[in-house]
């Protein structure tokens, strides 16, 4: 403890340790004893471990560029793409350029840091903090360095001059805010609309097939689309693709499922919107608008996996748990002259989650 | 010793031109840098292990960049309809975005690209938890008070931004629970009352889901984030060189100085060892790990939805206060309010991101404390700092489970809904609960370490007097554990100003003045204070006459006979 | 009570299924006759002697009618061992079948001679042999709509309200995926043959059946969890790690007890 500060002064960068003073504190209870001695590591004093070590962190160096190199054959002998190499029934070449690469990568740090820890100086060396604050003398000339500029602007005198910049900087927030306006359209109505009309069949999802009420039974799910989802233009082209089909999707899907009629409890004026106890959903939750399909065929409960609310869909699709507040808008469903089931109307609100223009619905 | 073997290398530094030495004189010759180099180049960091947590965030940051550069290559950020026929058999011939065919591209038919993904991916996730227990770290040992609140803020910056990166980053790939994210995040901004709508359209081009978002969550996610989060780490650091590191407070280790290693050459190796580390970490999760498989999920699609549909962990927060939140709706003259999604998905984040940035203003209000800080507090040390942190951690806790209630549910085999109504109730009661618990914890530790120092330690020998009685023999703590022990400032309650307390007529601003002499008193309340050097000196005056008292004694045993701490021959208490 | 929520499908079948699905098993009377002997001893005791269903003194059900549920539900639930049930729950979970296949057989022989309903499917409609790739990618995308909201994208399974769950589907025999569609057994939907074809059912076990052919690429496949399953390794095992490392890289080293170097 004694001869230390004068060993490690002529270290470089450890000038402060002499100007460091352990002198005690008032109403500490005890002093500062100063940093303790340094101890040597078997490194230090051992020419073997010396060595030892030395061919140690050598070691790890040189297995890490075997790794890198495995990388490499990995890379250029294991196969991806539609008839990938399987190693365990895992794809083999990720397997293999993960583990060469990651082993590459930890044997180059843990031989780097071996070489740290074991050989390279580990004396401590001492630092002075100096106070953050600037002394009062150069605040003081900053203060009157920043007065002067002031005074000699003359903004304070002339108000007409700063007024009017000032007036001019917030003037260019408009532009600024203006030329955003074209990011997206506006909403208009058209989150009160979807492409239900009155008429328009009811398909399967996926096949497109067009459904008869007695093709669904009691307790059957139909993940169900509008007919005009599957439907062609006279040129042939699909009469909605793409992104519009997304966003018409967003709002048109819905699930049509059968219900004992005994066991439904219509709304009075809903007494004719099912057909042989088959009712027509929104599939788009009311919280935050996840399609919504886990359906339970004998409590008729159907259930959001992204926050569980839990709508009973024999009973007006009332919440019966969960964050969501409203019930899934219903489709009036009928059935056509060919005997498929069809919308008798679009929705009569708007499906989805609740916005600030929704309004009473 | 270490003098002779530091020796050696001195003179091939200061005599002979080496090759560095050309260098650096090219370089000081144009920049004059070596005065400014001079410091730095032996900069001092000490060494702690709760010191690299930050670490291991840069170098994620740093793996994120080089592997987000390669993904770069291939990916294209495009909602353009094309239909897939790449390697992928499952989804050969079904159309799709730009985006999900060309992540198909990198997973499949580019060599080492579900790698980089699955490397990109993983290090995004280690980024954000490193940032939480960096934080964590720093918040529990007080490294946030005076002068470094500027620094605690820009790393609130950071985390809030680099949480945002990772939502925009997996929300790019257009797979089904991307869109499934990003369709919620189109409820939560629909749910803001008056612009919500307007938000909802601005930013996703028109109604949701648009063909704009990947394209512009691909800009915010590669160039806006990244170049600001690249900039407030270069401030990070900067303020963490100006200020230079804080400290444990031990022998020789004051608020003056900070001890440690040189950053040339030991912290060089360390860091830079440890970012090989990290990256090789990284590495070996993104080859032994599946993450986000994007082509089980499949392409976007609004009328699909897969169990398990989850964010990534970091908004596992806000995905279980959506979750718990009843379902409160209002009408408003027409105008619909759902508090059932703006208030945990939109006011919620606000405010607990508010509260972490002030935090070191309402602490220093609370104390008083204006004083500069550059050794840590220990945990205990700071009872009630220690416990709104364990309970906000609790809070944390509790709303992430409630975020996987339905894996909870399928993996414990209890009900769902029960979860939901515990995690309801628990968010009030466990935060409290955690509270009371941690800072009486803290108080006990308190007092365990006063009387280790003023009544010294267990020996584990038992005294027998001559009334036959027994006692324990205890014996003072070394003298470098017992400064240890002592090297903490005493805790001053904030008093009010005596004006208003003496004439009982209330002085102007008398209210806050009350609220913050009774925060103040709470926020100590019960905390042991270190010993005065009189009461150690009495205190180590109990162990010595009981020393003394058997001091005639044929063999006198002390303890340190039995304790294997310290070298029996030469101890000084044997002289008593 | 609980058993309420075990109704299987309603006798409703009697009524509204259709007619295509008449059974030739029930023509076997031999059968039959073993299927009811059977059904006295194992089963009759919560399903009613004659399968009709009993109903507690409160109202509730306490075994469903079986009267037109058909073979294929009754092949469906003996046959992964949901029935006979071991005690009651929400929910009756799979376990090894009690009855053996001749067994079962009589069993479905026997309800399916108490009134119409689906029959068993033949081995063709599940062996795959007609699906093309095209197929698996149809069936791929009936997966994703119809079936991964509750079953999860990877066929892992997820929960359902009040302790009730849709269970893995990984390794699950082609035929009983099949007849869980075309019956819809406790909780699950029933997924009709008009409506999701015959050929659709194939597609969408073979898209099932090739998830498990496929490789896991990108490695362990973490249960197929989704988000919350790589959180909990991302702070277990990565942060976990890196932590274990820094304490190393901050240790002391050993220390010698030697003073100065030979």
């Amino acid at each position: 403890m004694t001869d230390r500060r004068d060993n490690e002064m002529a270290v470089p960068g450890n000038e402060d340790a002499a100007l460091d003073p352990h002198a005690s504190q008032p109403g500490d209870p005890i002093d500062n004893p100063g940093l303790p001695a340094h101890q040597p590591r078997p490194t230090d004093v051992d020419e073997a471990a010396e060595k030892r070590a030395e061919r140690q962190v050598a070691a790890m160096f040189g297995l890490s560029a075997v790794c890198a190199v495995l990388f490499c054959v990995a890379y250029f002998a294991l196969d991806i793409g539609s008839e990938p190499d399987m190693f365990g029934g895992i794809g083999a070449q990720n397997l293999a350029l993960g583990l060469a690469l990651g082993l590459a990568l930890l044997l180059l740090g843990v031989g780097a840091i071996q070489w740290a820890r074991k050989l390279m100086s580990d004396h401590e060396i001492v630092e002075m903090r100096h106070a953050v604050a600037s002394s009062e003398e150069d605040r003081a000339d900053t203060v009157a360095a920043l007065k002067q500029g002031v005074d000699d602007s003359g903004i304070g005198r002339r108000p007409l001059i700063r007024n009017s910049m000032l007036g001019a900087v917030a003037a260019l927030g408009l532009p600024a805010v203006v030329a955003l306006r074209d990011l997206g359209e506006l909403p208009g109505s058209s989150l009160e609309e979807t492409v239900w009309r009155k008429g328009m069949r009811i398909v399967n999802d996926v096949s497109g097939t067009p459904i008869r009420p007695e093709q669904v039974e009691i307790g059957q799910l139909v993940n169900a689309e509008p007919a005009v989802f599957f439907a062609t233009d006279e040129e042939g082209e699909p009469v909605y693709e793409g992104h519009e089909l997304q966003a018409a999707k967003a709002k048109a899907a819905v699930i049509l499922v059968r219900i004992e009629p005994s066991e439904i409890s219509p709304l009075p004026a809903r007494e004719d919107w099912g057909v042989q106890g088959i009712l027509c959903y929104s599939k788009i939750c009311t919280h935050v608008g996840c399609p919504i399909s886990l359906y339970e065929q004998q409590t008729h409960h159907v259930l959001c996996p992204c926050h569980q609310s839990t709508f009973d869909l024999a009973d007006n699709a009332r919440v019966l748990f969960g964050p969501a507040d409203r019930p899934l808008p219903q489709l009036p469903l009928g059935v056509d002259d060919e005997g498929y089931l069809v919308a008798m109307s679009g929705f009569q609100e708007p499906v989805g989650p609740s916005y600030w223009e929704r309004g009473e619905s | 010793m270490g003098a002779t073997r530091l020796g050696r290398r001195e003179p091939a530094k200061a005599q002979k031109p080496s090759k560095v030495g050309e260098v650096a004189t090219w370089a000081d010759d144009r920049h004059g840098l070596a005065a400014l180099a001079k410091k730095n180049v032996r900069k001092v960091f000490p060494d702690h292990w709760s010191f690299m947590l930050g670490e291991i965030a840069l170098w994620s940051f740093v793996i994120l960049l080089l592997t987000g550069v390669f993904l770069t290559f291939w990916f294209k950020p495009s909602m353009a309809e094309v239909v897939y026929h790449g390697s992928y058999d499952q989804l050969r011939g079904i159309p799709m975005s730009e985006a999900y065919a060309s992540t198909l591209e990198i997973s499949f038919d580019v060599r080492g690209g579900l790698l980089m993904r699955q490397i990109h991916h993983w290090s995004a996730m280690l980024f954000i938890a490193a940032m939480f227990v960096h934080m964590m770290r720093v918040f529990f040992t007080g490294a946030f008070r005076k002068p470094r609140e500027l620094n605690w803020m820009v790393g609130g910056l950071l985390l809030m931004l680099g949480i945002l990166n990772g939502f925009t980053g997996y929300s790019l790939p257009d797979d089904l629970l991307s869109g499934t994210g990003l369709r919620i995040a189109d409820g939560l901004m629909k749910s803001i009352p008056v612009v919500g709508t307007y938000v909802s359209f601005f930013v996703f081009g028109g109604e949701f889901p648009g063909d704009d978002i990947v394209s512009r969550l691909f800009t915010v996610h590669v160039l806006l984030i990244p170049g600001l989060l690249l900039a407030l780490v270069g401030l990070h650091m900067l303020l963490l060189v100006y200020h230079k590191h804080t400290q444990w407070p031990g022998p020789g280790r004051t608020e003056k100085n900070v001890v440690g290693f040189p950053m040339m050459p030991v912290y060089a190796a360390k860091a830079g060892g440890y970012f090989f580390i990290v990256f090789g970490v990284t590495a070996l999760m993104g080859g032994l790990l599946t993450i986000n498989p994007i082509w089980l999920y499949g392409p976007y699609n609004p009328s699909q939805v897969t169990a398990g549909s989850q964010p990534d962990w970091y908004m596992g927060v806000a995905e279980g206060l959506l979750r718990i939140m009843p379902g409160w709706e209002s009408e408003l003259f027409g105008y619909t309010i759902s508090w059932n999604v703006f208030l945990p998905g939109v006011v919620a984040p606000g405010i607990i991101f508010t509260m972490v940035m002030l935090y070191p203003f309402i602490e220093a209000w609370i104390t008083g404390d204006k004083r500069e800080h550059h050794l840590l507090d220990r945990p205990r040390n700071a009872p009630t700092r220690t416990a709104f942190l364990v309970a906000m951690m609790t809070l944390f806790g509790l709303l992430w489970a409630a975020g996987g209630n339905d894996l909870l549910a399928v993996t414990f085999n209890l009900n769902l809904n029960y979860i939901t109504w515990f995690m309801r109730v628990a968010i009030f009661v466990g935060p409290p609960i955690a509270f009371v618990f941690t800072r009486r914890w803290c108080i006990s530790l308190q007092r365990q370490d006063e009387e280790r120092l003023l009544h010294g330690y267990e020996t584990g020998v038992i005294m027998r007097s001559p009334e036959g009685s027994y006692s324990e023999r205890h014996l003072p703590i070394d003298r470098t554990g017992a400064y240890i022990l002592t090297a903490r400032d005493r805790d001053e309650v904030y008093q009010l100003p005596a004006g208003a307390d003496g004439n009982g007529v209330a002085a102007r601003g008398s209210l806050k003045n009350k609220v913050r002499a009774r925060l103040s008193e709470f926020w100590f309340a019960d905390n042991v204070q270190k010993p005065t050097r009189e009461e150690l000196v009495a205190g180590h005056g109990d162990t010595d006459r009981e020393l003394a008292l058997h001091a005639g004694e044929a063999h006198p045993a002390d303890g340190h006979q039995y304790d294997g701490r310290h070298d029996v021959a030469g101890d000084e208490l044997r002289k008593h | 009570m609980l058993l309420t929520a075990l109704l299987l499908t309603g006798g409703a079948y009697a009524v509204l299924s259709p007619a295509s699905a008449q059974d030739d098993l029930a023509a076997d009377e031999a059968l039959v006759d073993r299927g009811r002997q059977l059904f006295l001893v194992g089963c009759a005791s919560c399903h009613g002697t004659n399968a009709e269903g009993i109903v507690t003194s409160d109202g509730t059900q306490y075994g469903p009618s079986l009267v037109g549920v058909g073979a294929a539900a009754v092949d469906f639930q003996v046959g992964t061992g949901r029935m006979p049930l071991a005690e009651p729950g929400v929910q009756a979970p799979d376990k090894p079948a009690q009855y053996d296949d001749e067994e079962t057989r009589a069993l479905a022989a026997y309800v399916a001679s108490l009134g119409p309903g689906p029959a068993i499917p033949e081995a063709e409609k599940y062996d795959l042999e007609g699906v093309d790739e095209e197929g698996v990618v149809r069936g791929g995308q009936f997966f994703l709509t119809n079936c991964t909201a509750c079953h999860n994208f990877a066929g892992a399974g997820g929960a359902l309200p009040e302790g009730k769950y849709a269970p893995p589907l990984q390794g699950t025999d082609p035929k009983y995926i099949y007849e869980a569609m075309l019956t819809g057994p406790q909780q699950m939907p029933v997924f009709s043959d008009e409506v999701i074809t015959p050929e659709d059912k194939e597609d969408v076990i073979a898209y099932i059946q090739s998830l498990e052919e496929n490789p896991s690429y990108g490695g362990f496949a973490l249960g197929s969890y989704g988000p919350v399953a790589e959180g909990m390794f991302a702070w277990l095992l990565g942060i976990g790690a890196l932590v274990g490392f820094a304490v190393w890289i901050a240790a002391n080293s050993v220390r010698s007890k030697k003073r100065t170097k030979a």
